[in-house]
């Protein structure tokens, strides 16, 4: 449909724009990138009185690599991450991630603050930022918090957010340089929702086994979730045939996902399974080389 | 609300409701109809436009965040005289039927050989994978997006 009517406003300060989400509490939504948001407007599934643009809060538009970490400012948007020279090692991961978000004339508005204010569970930023263990930087009428991702995430479609508050950054944790990585989605059409996906990343000790291991699952729940059982069965652990088949079920055995129209709770049970299996053998097989050129 | 901004070159003013998106300020407010909307919510490309050099859904973006921006919509693909070497290329390849998805197609396609003219048939499927066709079956519109890279590649590249 089009869209319902509202007021609008792109205030120059995110101060201001807090102040204007206090003074209109529940009444309000910020507006980015818009590609989130304005479909579900068009859908009357959200009707606020009061849109307030972030387009003049140009500090929100950053990417920083540091030693310390990435940080992403809310308005960076997928095209900036896809085209950013630092990010091929700075955070292989999320570059290959959001290769797989929507499509290039999406990717071309669609910003990182949105994705984590909208919170769909089949998206790959949220899944990104909970495998990760980012932190998110907010700000609101109390001021500035940081919110972990796994607190961010509550439900599909909602986070921890008050009405006042602001996403301003998302703040990745270093990368080390030989880190073995991989990311996997299926989806029916290139560009569809995912019906699941994977998250995966470990680190090698001095005796070849795997330390530091992270699985993360989209579309198989409520919210993006860490596989902490295939986590275990990995940790510690020489990546092979046997373990990774091991990580596989324990993945399937974890979630669950409902049905829905698109994939039954089994299919998509067997298709987290499959995508965690083809994922670590990937991540195994990324040689030194790889992680370089990103 | 009054709106400014730079339309195929030229600057415009237009006073629409706040909901107007970009795609019915286009068509209605400004009388460029070449700008089809087909979803109305993101997912079929029919309305694309550019929007600072870059190719966007104009039913995703409200007329209002246009304000200041240099739009160009398949009407300023068109050259004073003749075709583009885009449409040229559609034109030879057949790469239309009944012609609703072109000018999504035209305008992303252009985006994408302004910035890549070395662009490969697989990356030129993968940035217009966002694009629906129900007529061609879409390999005469990849076909004529190839053709066309020659008249894009810098001189000396």
């Amino acid at each position: 449909m089009k869209l319902p009517d509202f007021e609008y406003v792109a205030p120059a300060s995110a101060d201001q724009v807090v102040k204007l989400l206090a003074s209109r509490l529940g009444e309000a939504k910020v507006i980015a990138g818009g590609q989130s948001l304005l479909p579900t407007m068009a859908y009357r599934l959200a009707q606020p009185a009061l849109l307030i643009d972030l387009k003049n809060l140009a500090e929100l538009n950053r990417i920083v690599v540091e030693p310390t970490g990435v940080v992403l400012g809310a308005r960076t948007r997928w095209r900036d991450i896809e085209d950013s020279e630092e990010l091929k090692t700075g955070h292989p991961l999320l570059k290959e991630a959001i290769i797989h978000v929507a499509h290039a004339q999406v990717r071309n508005r669609g910003t990182v603050g949105g994705s984590l204010a909208h919170a769909d569970p089949a998206s790959e930023m949220p899944c990104i930022a909970v495998t990760c263990g980012a932190e998110i930087l907010v700000l609101g009428s109390n001021g500035e918090r940081l919110i972990k991702a796994e607190d961010l995430f509550v439900g599909p479609l909602m986070t921890s957010l008050a009405e006042d508050e602001l996403i301003l950054e998302v703040r990745l944790p270093a990368w080390p340089a030989d880190r073995r990585w991989a990311f996997k989605e299926f989806a029916r059409r290139t560009g569809d929702f995912a019906l699941a996906g994977v998250a995966v990343f470990y680190d090698l000790n001095e005796q070849n086994l795997a330390c530091n291991v992270r699985i993360g699952v989209a579309g198989a729940g409520s919210c993006p979730l860490r596989l902490t059982n295939a986590e275990r069965a990995l940790n510690g652990q020489l990546v092979n045939e046997q373990t990774i088949q091991a990580a596989a079920m324990a993945a399937s055995e974890q979630v669950e996902p409902l049905s829905d129209l698109h994939a039954s709770a089994a299919y998509r049970k067997s298709l987290v399974g499959t995508l965690l299996k083809r994922a670590l053998e990937e991540a195994l097989n990324r040689n030194r080389l790889d992680c370089q050129r990103g | 609300m009054n709106i400014f901004f730079s339309l195929n070159g030229n600057n415009v003013e237009v006073d629409v409701p706040v909901r107007t998106t970009l795609a019915d300020c286009l068509r209605h407010g400004l009388f460029k109809t070449g700008t089809h909307v087909a979803c109305e919510h993101g997912v079929c490309g029919a309305c694309t436009v550019i929007v600072d050099g870059d190719a966007v859904r104009s039913c995703l973006m409200l007329a209002v965040q246009a304000e200041g921006c240099e739009v160009t919509t398949v009407e300023g693909l068109t050259p004073e005289v003749g075709l583009s070497a885009l449409q040229s290329a559609f034109h030879k390849h057949h790469a239309l039927q009944c012609g609703f998805c072109t000018p999504g197609f035209l305008t992303t396609a252009h985006a994408l050989l302004t910035d890549e003219p070395n662009a490969s048939k697989d990356r030129i499927r993968e940035v217009l994978s966002g694009n629906l066709c129900r007529c061609t079956g879409y390999i005469n519109i990849i076909e004529a997006v190839y053709e066309a890279r020659t008249a894009y590649a810098k001189f000396g590249q």
